[in-house]
């Protein structure tokens, strides 16, 4: 007992530099926050108004990466490996949503049935992005599953690249423009929160995919058998579950969500390219961290709140840090979110749902 | 009675003696799928202008008839045996294996031709275009060129097949026969710079037509006498390999000192042969090699991977720019390259630190997604408005000196290349030395398994710090050469490709060895910079590359032994196993 402790304190002497370190970093970023936010707020240069604006930008933007980030958590509970190619499987359905839709602009559906029209493309938004992962999980991680972790993480980068510069090749590097939604111009209020009829839309469409979500990993014999092998995937095996179709599921279902997040995401920012995969998916990994990676829910909320921060970050914290132009700098507050995620509370929100670490 | 169990169970186990027409048709498939990918994506087309021998011959045909022969090869190559059955002898399915998987290919191939000659998709593939069905149709009409194909591919698919009966003996001079001469044909303009260079013109002309194909006769001899030399020579390398390994150690560390001296002889000539284009070549994939040098400490020794290696670089080619040259606003002491040096150095370590304390203890695939980030910030600060003053935005800095002993400037990429050489000896000796030293040894054993190396007595922490800080030294000297080299730096240029990149290159050239990353960076960065033609596919190939690697190769080109076996410590244990049962069997008589 007494050796035990010994060791320990030795440790502990042992990183108390490192600590101290980290101590310092939390201590200087919660000083920052707190400074920055009350310097901006007492400055008055946003109305509360455009706070409210900047919520709901947040809030929407957020359910698109908690979309995303599902397919992360989902895997990651699962495999115990960050699917790095997952923000391709979104971008190919961003892209593939918008020929979709382009092609239907010209008809007269567009215009008569909107919904509908948007509704095909969000089917078909879905089912590229579900098969895309289907493929990557046959052809590239199948084969590795029980090498070392990186293996499969460094394929993971490798089929990033490709299907990249695959779509890059296949379909030109522009940028494609989504055609506009007559129907979703405008916008309504509700309790002083101005919301855009595409943001309304989107967060109701991800509230929808949530609840179907829940209904299938909660109540189907598919997603128990899910939940089974993600919490010991011998056991499962040994309990009749075919382990292999379960994953394959996984990254079905988690393609699927990421396909829909793609089309999300164009009607939003009404555009895609072939390299708009990459940032979405970190932002999306972030997000699954934050919420916990392997907690369906923590996805989500870590979204929003990643939604959130990115938003409110900049106009909030490095506005009355007196930082010049701080918007280029939104990019810089996510990733910074993410570093500080992993330090001050690295199970995330809501906590990490993973079964006891085997690695 | 034994016996005949015996015989029964290896009936049993081997191979169906006729085809195995589903693997056929699958193999056939995927061969159709990539022939249409390649098409699809653009590469046959870009690659059509390529020419490669005088004639009608054009590197993208090659790659189109490559396809049905490489998918026959496979399909011909009989699934693999447990080790200890006998392979079955090749024989007339193996032929017809290929023959059907070239067929299917053909059949897909030509199903998508008539696909895209009857729909028009131009809109949306950019790439589908009349001359992409021109090189497919063979120049026909639409049936002739279908036809045309399909007999092609069989044909192409039944060679491959085929090749399965040569024997290892014949097949493998053949294959790299083919191979050399198809590269000396992709490769003309580093070829006929290097024949011009060492003053053998006549052979250039030879060699080539003036347009820049390989002549045809000289293609054949070239390929038939690397056959012959091939067969001839093929015991050699094992043999010389040997008798290196039988030598006395001392005999062997002169005999490996004096290749050394040799290497470096030929790389102090090598400018002078090769010519500024080249030589320009040689630099990137120069500075490219320090990276990955100081990448294989971080990723290939301590098992760190470490995605956001672009921001040590970026950091050495910013603070080199900002203390040289004049052109910084806020802030420029222009001090000359060997003053900033130690300078850039305190950078790269103060940065080291600044990303490896956050994320000392985070799990592998954590701290891969966490340096991703920090790269990108690295990049977003560096371009922000925020800090313009200092880093110039997105004009970047400009005016960066030479460098400079004395009166001799290094400028020309001729001269250049001796600055990057003498960075270069230095950064492997470094690596070199770190390997088997304390810290090497620990870093090695952190990479199987932290918490026992921590449990063993290594410093984990110290450990960790110290591969960050030696990676980003030798990442800010890439940094710093690059500034000095274009003389310009922009923020954009640092983006998160270059660290994939680097990644690469140690992974396709081998983890934690030297040569191998010598050989990554002279394939991944210097040839694709030779072949214009490959450069919009370049990340495309990378991204296989990878895959592929990853699948088939774990351990990389040239592979540091150690790394090798922990790869394949499975097979290693298997095959213990099997020579153990042969073992036993041999030692019990045959009676009991």
């Amino acid at each position: 007992m007494a050796e035990t402790v010994g060791l320990k304190a030795r440790r502990a002497g042992r990183l108390s530099g490192v600590d101290a370190f980290l101590w310092f970093v939390r201590v200087v970023v919660l000083v920052a926050v707190a400074w920055g936010s009350y310097k901006s707020i007492s400055s008055g240069r946003l109305t509360a108004a455009q706070w409210r604006g900047l919520i709901v930008a947040g809030v929407s933007q957020g359910a698109v990466y908690g979309l995303v980030a599902l397919g992360y958590t989902m895997v990651y509970g699962v495999l115990r490996f960050i699917n790095f190619a997952h923000g391709e499987v979104f971008m190919a359905g961003s892209m593939i949503g918008f020929f979709v839709a382009n092609g239907l602009s010209g008809t007269a559906m567009w215009a008569s049935l909107p919904f509908v029209a948007l509704l095909i493309a969000l089917l078909a938004a879905m089912a590229t992005s579900t098969s895309i992962s289907l493929v990557l999980e046959r052809v590239a991680y199948r084969p590795l599953r029980g090498l070392p972790r990186l293996v499969p993480f460094i394929t993971a980068v490798g089929a990033s690249f490709f299907l990249q510069y695959t779509f890059a090749g296949l379909f030109g590097a522009d940028s494609k423009a989504y055609p506009p939604v007559e129907a979703l111009k405008g916008g309504f209020t509700i309790v002083g929160f101005r919301f855009g009829k595409v943001q309304a839309l989107v967060i109701v469409a991800t509230i929808v995919m949530m609840i179907g979500l829940y209904l299938f990993v909660e109540r189907t014999k598919a997603g128990r058998a899910i939940r089974a092998v993600s919490e010991d995937q011998e056991m499962a095996s040994l309990m009749g579950i075919n382990v292999d179709r379960s994953i394959a599921l996984v990254f079905a279902v988690g393609g699927a969500m990421a396909g829909a997040g793609g089309l999300l995401y164009g009607l939003t920012f009404g555009q895609v390219d072939f390299l708009s995969g990459f940032l979405v998916g970190i932002k999306a990994f972030t997000a699954s961290v934050l919420g916990g990676i392997g907690n369906l829910a923590g996805a989500m909320v870590g979204g929003l709140v990643l939604g959130l921060i990115e938003s409110l970050g900049p106009s909030l914290v490095l506005f009355g840090l007196g930082v010049p132009s701080a918007h280029q700098l939104q990019d810089v507050v996510a990733f910074l979110a993410l570093v500080m995620i992993l330090i001050f509370r690295p199970t995330g929100i809501l906590g990490e749902r993973l079964a006891e670490e085997r690695a | 009675m034994a016996e005949a169990v015996q015989t029964d169970l290896r009936e049993e186990l081997l191979p169906a003696r006729e085809v195995d027409l589903r693997r056929s048709l699958r193999v056939g498939l995927l061969g159709g799928l990539t022939a249409v990918f390649v098409s699809a994506v653009g590469m046959v087309q870009s690659f059509d202008e390529a020419g490669l021998v005088v004639g009608p011959l054009s590197f993208g045909d090659i790659l189109l008839l490559a396809v049905p022969f490489v998918f026959g090869v496979l399909a011909g190559q009989p699934p693999p045996v447990l080790k200890g059955f006998a392979e079955p002898t090749p024989g007339a399915r193996n032929v017809i294996a290929g023959g059907v998987a070239g067929l299917l290919t053909g059949v897909v191939l030509g199903v998508f031709v008539a696909l895209v000659d009857t729909f028009d998709v131009r809109d949306i593939f950019t790439r589908i275009s009349p001359e992409l069905l021109d090189i497919l149709t063979y120049g026909q009409t639409l049936a002739v060129g279908i036809l045309i194909g399909l007999v092609v591919n069989v044909i192409l698919g039944l060679a491959g097949g085929a090749s399965k009966l040569l024997g290892q003996r014949w097949r493998r001079p053949l294959f790299r026969a083919l191979l050399v001469v198809v590269m000396l044909g992709v490769l003309e303009a580093l070829v006929s710079q290097i024949l011009r260079g060492a003053r053998l013109g006549r052979v250039q002309d030879a060699l080539y037509a003036p347009t820049g194909e390989l002549q045809l006769p000289s293609a054949i001899a070239i390929g038939l006498g690397l056959f012959g030399l091939g067969l001839w020579l093929r015991d050699q390398p094992r043999a010389v390999r040997e008798r290196i390994g039988a030598m006395e150690r001392e005999r062997r560390r002169l005999v490996a000192a004096g290749a050394l001296v040799a290497l470096v002889a030929v790389l102090g000539i090598l400018p002078r042969v090769l010519g500024p284009f080249l030589t320009e070549v040689l630099n990137i994939a120069g500075i490219f090699l320090l990276m990955a040098l100081g990448l294989n400490i971080v990723v290939g020794l301590a098992g760190l991977l470490d995605l956001g290696y672009v921001a040590f670089y970026a950091v050495g080619a910013y603070a080199t720019a900002v203390l040289t040259s004049p052109a910084s606003q806020a802030f420029s002491p222009e001090l000359s390259f060997w003053v900033a040096l130690p300078l850039v150095i305190l950078a790269a370590v103060a940065a080291g630190l600044l990303v490896g304390t956050p994320v000392l203890r985070m799990r592998g695939d954590y701290l891969a997604i966490v340096t991703l980030g920090f790269g990108e910030i690295a990049r977003i600060l560096f371009l922000s408005d925020a800090l313009k003053p200092v880093f110039g935005g997105a004009q970047g800095i400009l005016r960066v000196p030479d460098i400079a002993i004395g009166p001799i400037e290094f400028r020309g990429p001729e001269l250049f290349f001796y600055a990057i050489l003498a960075f270069a000896l230095v950064a492997s000796y470094i690596v070199y030395a770190l390997q088997d030293s304390r810290i090497g040894r620990a870093w090695m054993a952190m990479r199987e398994d932290e918490r026992v190396a921590e449990a063993m007595g290594v410093n984990t922490v110290a450990a960790k710090l110290w591969a960050f800080v030696i990676g980003a030294m030798l990442a800010s000297f890439g940094g710093a050469l690059i500034a000095v080299k274009v003389g310009s730096i922009f923020p954009n240029s640092f983006n998160v490709i270059v660290s994939f990149t680097v990644l690469i290159i140690i992974i396709v050239g081998g983890m934690a060895s030297i040569p191998g990353v010598i050989v990554g960076a002279l394939i991944l960065v210097a040839l694709p910079e030779l072949l214009r033609e490959f450069q919009e596919f370049r990340y495309l190939l990378y991204g296989a590359l990878l895959i592929v690697m990853m699948l088939r190769r774990p351990e990389g080109l040239i592979p540091s032994r150690r790394r090798a076996r922990e790869l394949h410590e499975e097979e290693v244990v298997q095959d213990a196993w099997l020579r153990a049962q042969a073992a036993d069997a041999s030692a019990t008589p045959s009676g009991e």
